[in-house]
């Protein structure tokens, strides 16, 4: 018996080999190189130097472009995932009625999901042009005068990443709501019924308390995502005009494989990992408070 | 593309039909419903449309002003006119290369590793699957600068392996397919078992034939997440035939940033194979992404 555990545990590490190695080479190491290459001032090239906390303390506390990256992520981030996520869950709901082609509805709402972030950027950016692109048309159609300058104002352009965003990462919520949605029995709905919920009420009393689980996880899921914005800034504006589309990853990918500051970089990504994780925690936390389980 | 559309989808339907019987509705309200679901799948579609119109457009068409919704004659030529100013065949090729290869191994990686944790018996069997979990909380762009030096020192800037072998493995595959071997019965293992199978085999005749639909969603979301893949295929080639499409995409813009014909025409392109790979598995992506623990209930 003990041979054959032993053998059973030898298969196990077989089959586990690939992933093994896989997982210490690009995932382990590296994210343990991080946290070290953080603590130097390194340019790719010549040899790094232990810097201690210097990078932190220069972007926590002096580097006024980072602030300003901060705030930009923290504008895009705290407008598009509620709006996103209230329009996903009202198409769910109105989805999950049951209406004639539905199916090919669902796909359609999800198109925008499965494309090419960098392809969608590139039609966005010909739809916002401000000289020749079909929005001003259209507002100018509807009686617009001052037509804003989108991509090229740096008081539009962040708007019109979050717009982009919104339309891009609707489908995916959606689809998680509506699974949700089906996971609601009708005994629950019948009861509430008897109870008096009907119309609004059946959604505001047994809708939304039983759907909770899956709203939380879908905050979850799109803070982290709409964070690590990246390839529409790049494509879109470049971070500009005048750093206003600037966000966290962008300013990674810009001092690491444009200023080759190595350390700097790698500083910034450990930042971005405290706000992702400390976000997954406090959620977790306030799981138990608002998250209902039937 | 369209039988696969209109798929009846059991689930879904069974689901949606609840209500219906619940209580007669109002037709009115099931018509106010249904225009405003078409309202905002046309919102959804006109981005897409307006990039297919504007791809077989004419230069001075493009830039009429108020632009007109449709080209007066489409411009087929637009699209043999890319593949003559940059090497676009070689960036498709390069893109269905690395989704390919990225897309087999990770399922192979993947489901191997899966069957240890749902199957085998070892000494620390938890710990090690908590260890794989907790990568998915580690944003990808904390191990680029690591693993973008690892690649450089390798000397394999401009090379398949750069491309391909970083996103071999996945904690979130292993987790969907994890759970998928749970559910198949273990009767069916034993009897394997019992006839001499050895774990190999088991694996390969038993838990593969058994956990596809699982394997299907993985390979249809790898798949398409290796297609749209951009950083670090952007900082690891820079040579214009390694690139994949997306990295060649976006530096079109900068080459060509007037020719939104020529730039529209790329796009058109790069989503077109992805939307007949969703065509096709668009019903196990979506379960894949519901089931698996992750989401749904």
């Amino acid at each position: 018996m003990s041979r054959m555990a032993r053998a059973e545990a030898r298969s196990a590490w077989l089959f586990l080999a690939p992933s093994l190695v896989l997982f210490m080479v690009f995932v382990l190491l590296p994210v343990l190189a991080a946290l070290g290459i953080s603590f130097t001032s390194w340019d790719l090239f010549t040899k790094a130097h232990f810097a201690g906390l210097e990078n932190y303390r220069q972007l926590l506390f002096e580097d006024k472009l980072f602030h300003k990256v901060l705030g930009n992520t923290a504008v895009y981030v705290v407008w598009t995932v509620p709006i996103q996520m209230a329009l996903a869950f009202i198409v769910a709901l109105l989805l999950n009625r049951g209406v004639w082609g539905q199916n090919a509805l669902r796909v359609i709402y999800f198109l925008p999901v499965v494309s090419s972030t960098v392809a969608v950027a590139l039609i966005w950016s010909w739809i916002f042009n401000s000289n020749f692109g079909i929005l001003n048309a259209l507002l100018s159609q509807l009686g617009v005068h001052d037509l804003p300058g989108w991509l090229n104002s740096s008081k539009y352009a962040l708007p019109a990443l979050i717009i982009v965003a919104i339309w891009q990462g609707l489908g995916y919520s959606m689809v998680l709501f509506l699974a949700g949605l089906q996971g609601i029995s009708r005994e629950a709905y019948e009861a509430g019924e008897i109870d008096g919920a009907v119309g609004w009420k059946k959604h505001r009393y047994i809708t939304l308390p039983l759907l909770s689980p899956t709203t939380f996880f879908v905050t979850i899921v799109s803070l982290i995502g709409s964070f690590q914005v990246f390839d529409l800034a790049f494509v879109m504006t470049q971070g500009g005009p005048a750093n206003s589309t600037n966000t966290i990853v962008y300013y990674v990918y810009q001092n690491a494989f444009q200023f080759y500051r190595m350390g700097y970089a790698s500083a910034a990504a450990m930042i971005l990992f405290a706000i992702i994780l400390t976000f997954t925690l406090i959620q977790y936390r306030l799981q138990n408070r608002w998250v209902h389980y039937d | 593309m369209t039988d696969a559309l209109h798929r009846p989808d059991g689930e879904i339907e069974a689901a949606a039909r609840e209500p219906a019987r619940r209580r007669s509705r109002s037709p009115l309200l099931d018509w106010a419903v249904f225009v405003l679901l078409l309202l905002g799948a046309l919102s959804m579609c006109a981005p897409f449309l307006w990039m297919i119109s504007s791809s077989l457009k004419v230069p001075t068409e493009i830039f009429k002003y108020p632009p007109a919704l449709l080209p007066e004659h489409a411009q087929w030529p637009n699209y043999s006119r890319i593949f003559m100013l940059i090497p676009f065949g070689r960036l498709i090729l390069n893109s269905l290369l690395v989704s390919l290869a990225v897309t087999a191994l990770q399922l192979l990686v993947c489901s191997m590793a899966a069957y240890a944790f749902a199957r085998l018996r070892f000494r620390g069997r938890e710990a090690l699957f908590l260890l794989y979990l907790s990568a998915l909380m580690v944003p990808s762009q904390v191990t680029l600068i690591p693993n973008f030096i690892l690649v450089r020192n390798l000397g394999w800037i401009d090379t398949y392996a750069a491309l391909i072998l970083p996103f071999a493995f996945s904690s979130f595959g292993t987790f969907l397919i994890r759970q998928a071997f749970m559910t198949i019965p273990k009767e069916l293992e034993d009897a394997a078992r019992i006839d001499g199978a050895s774990h190999a085999q088991v694996f390969w005749r038993v838990m593969l034939p058994l956990g596809r639909p699982a394997l299907g969603a993985l390979g249809i979301f790898t798949f398409i997440a290796q297609w749209n893949n951009f950083l670090w295929p952007l900082i690891t080639t820079t040579k214009p035939e390694m690139q994949t499409l997306t990295v060649g995409l976006a530096g079109l813009r900068g080459q060509y940033n007037t020719d939104w014909a020529l730039l529209m025409t790329g796009s058109v392109l790069a989503i077109l194979p992805i939307f007949v790979v969703f065509a096709v598995g668009n019903r196990s992506f979506i379960q894949g992404i519901t089931s698996g623990g992750f989401g749904g209930r």
